[in-house]
């Protein structure tokens, strides 16, 4: 069986004039349809890269990002990116924001009135219907979070990339969102890669949690698979034995055997 | 003795009407203060008239003397009383009221600067967006830009072998330099996430232009209009005062060679009257169609 994504032995260096700085190095991993998977590290380790390299808007100096067997190396929505500062066009209301996706992406395949359910639809499934003719400006940074993710399920992607989506966000917004994030997923079986840096958020959400090593020339250290039963609750899971041990295992990963980052800074 | 009389009025006046009192107050509120509005026209309006109304008085005192070789603010009412009350009079081809001779030149600007609106944001995008393309053009931009309005007129005179056109191309030189720089520099600072989203979409390369590059870069973009408009209208009024015609700049010249000065000075202020109109009526389009674009 052929994994849906592959990264094959993905080396990634950054040149600035003479300089050679390797920032990713021998980066093996398959991600099958469905899946949810975290990265995790430290900041500095290159998780960002990574996901710009699956993305497609950075290219890989080595190696190759495959999807289901076909190498990808320019950007495209079948490869949905949610930014971490939502990048949301200021100018244009909620509506328009996924209606510019929308139109681009299914402008041929789907007439307008379709359009317009699927993007009332997309709005709905992060509830924020209600806001559709708000500009970004006048809505909340969660509220902005959830456009974001319309805006990236609207173009029905292969595969959803979060980088580090709820960072900017206080706790309890993130919590909401880390729920509708999950509800979504179970949903839409949506196969999706996702940036953190937070550890509970790893755990509480992902199939597989791919941990990284410190840069310079980071690489994968550990894959930690997460056998928890979906779906799963926040308040019961906070006193789980599988939840506790897969959370003591990233914390020992990061905390224990690669923390040289704080002594470098 | 009168504080006690008030105090006894007022505890009248309030147990006699109370109901009264308290619906009038919230009407007022939901309508309009006619007061609160009176008074900040007044706190807008007074000083610049009292301002004007000194200079005014300064003029008189400086040019009454029989001596002076300017004219008295009395001298020039009189004088030209009939292009201040009459600005829309038509006597025949060179005899026409300065409102008419001021849309003529704005005519010309309207030309001249939407031709330096369009040509300035595109050529401003590509030097923007391109590296090579600002590389190569920037340095030939920085030494244009520096050239006074006035000294492109001869050449273009040369060229288009008519004073109609000649102007028209003086304020399109004249204006596009702001446009096209300011662009630049807008669409420089486009946001990374911007042209990451666009890329993620496949935008084309137009789509992006109106898309994402025009809007993003608007506030800029208008800045560099807002610039060029008002220079237009500087320049306008010297290239006119060359090539003849019926504008306004030309009724100053003729004014001047036939010894109209006060003729000169009301024209003076339309002149300046109209281009203050014109920033503002850029600045108010830059504000409407920026809205919710400067705010993050």
């Amino acid at each position: 069986m052929t994994a849906y994504l592959k990264l094959d032995h993905i080396d990634k260096s950054f040149t600035r004039g003479a300089q050679v700085s390797e920032v990713l190095k021998d980066i093996r991993l398959t991600i099958d349809k469905g899946e949810f998977v975290s990265i995790i590290g430290h900041s500095g380790c290159g998780k960002s890269t990574l996901l710009n390299l699956i993305a497609g808007l950075t290219k890989v100096s080595a190696g190759a990002v495959l999807l289901e067997d076909k190498e990808v190396d320019s950007p495209g929505p079948e490869r949905a990116v949610v930014f971490q500062n939502h990048s949301l066009l200021p100018w244009l209301t909620v509506y328009e924001n996924i209606n510019l996706a929308v139109s681009k992406v299914f402008g041929r395949s789907k007439s307008k009135v379709e359009r317009h359910d699927w993007i009332m639809r997309n709005l709905d499934l992060v509830q924020m219907a209600h806001a559709k003719d708000k500009r970004p400006a006048e809505i909340s940074g969660g509220m902005k979070q959830r456009v974001g993710i319309a805006r990236a399920l609207a173009m029905e992607p292969k595969i959803l990339l979060l980088d580090e989506p709820f960072g900017a966000l206080d706790a309890l917004t993130r919590a909401h969102l880390q729920d509708a994030v999950m509800d979504i997923h179970s949903r839409l079986g949506s196969t999706t890669i996702m940036i953190t840096h937070d550890v509970d958020e790893a755990v509480l959400l992902s199939d597989r949690i791919v941990m990284m090593t410190n840069g310079p020339a980071a690489t994968i250290g550990e894959v930690l698979a997460v056998p928890l039963a979906r779906p799963r609750r926040r308040v019961e899971l906070s006193s789980d034995r599988t939840f506790l041990r897969c959370r003591e295992a990233v914390l020992k990963f990061l905390y224990e055997r690669h923390r040289f980052v704080e002594a470098a800074e | 003795m009168s504080i006690q009389t008030i105090e006894d009025t007022k505890v009248k006046a309030f147990p006699a009407k109370p109901a009264e009192v308290i619906a009038f107050t919230a009407k007022a509120r939901r309508r309009f203060e006619p007061l609160a509005i009176a008074g900040k026209l007044a706190s807008a309006l007074v000083p610049p008239i009292i301002v004007i109304a000194l200079m005014l008085v300064v003029w008189q005192i400086a040019c009454s003397s029989p001596t002076s070789s300017l004219p008295p603010p009395t001298q020039v009412w009189n004088e030209a009383y009939d292009l201040i009350a009459h600005p829309f009079f038509d006597n025949g081809p060179q005899d026409i009221g300065l409102a008419w001779r001021v849309l003529i030149s704005l005519q010309r600007v309207a030309v001249g600067f939407g031709l330096a609106a369009v040509v300035g944001v595109a050529l401003g995008a590509l030097v923007g967006q391109s590296i090579w393309a600002m590389r190569g053009l920037d340095p030939v931009f920085q030494i244009l830009r520096t050239v006074p309005p006035l000294a492109w007129l001869p050449l273009s005179l040369a060229a288009f072998r008519d004073s109609s056109p000649s102007a028209i191309f003086v304020i399109f030189i004249t204006s596009i330099w702001p446009i096209i720089i300011n662009t630049a520099v807008g669409v420089r600072n486009i946001p990374e996430d911007y042209r990451n989203v666009s890329r993620i979409l496949r935008l084309n390369q137009f789509e992006f232009f109106v898309k994402i590059m025009v809007p993003a870069a608007a506030p800029y973009i208008f800045t560099g209009l807002r610039i060029g408009i008002g220079l237009s209208w500087l320049a306008i009024v010297a290239a006119e005062m060359l090539t003849g015609g019926v504008g306004i700049g030309f009724f100053i010249w003729d004014a001047w060679n036939s010894s109209r000065l006060p003729d000169i000075i009301v024209a003076l202020a339309y002149i300046g009257v109209t281009g203050f109109c014109l920033d503002r009526l850029v600045a108010a389009v830059g504000a409407f169609v920026t809205r919710g674009t400067t705010a993050k």
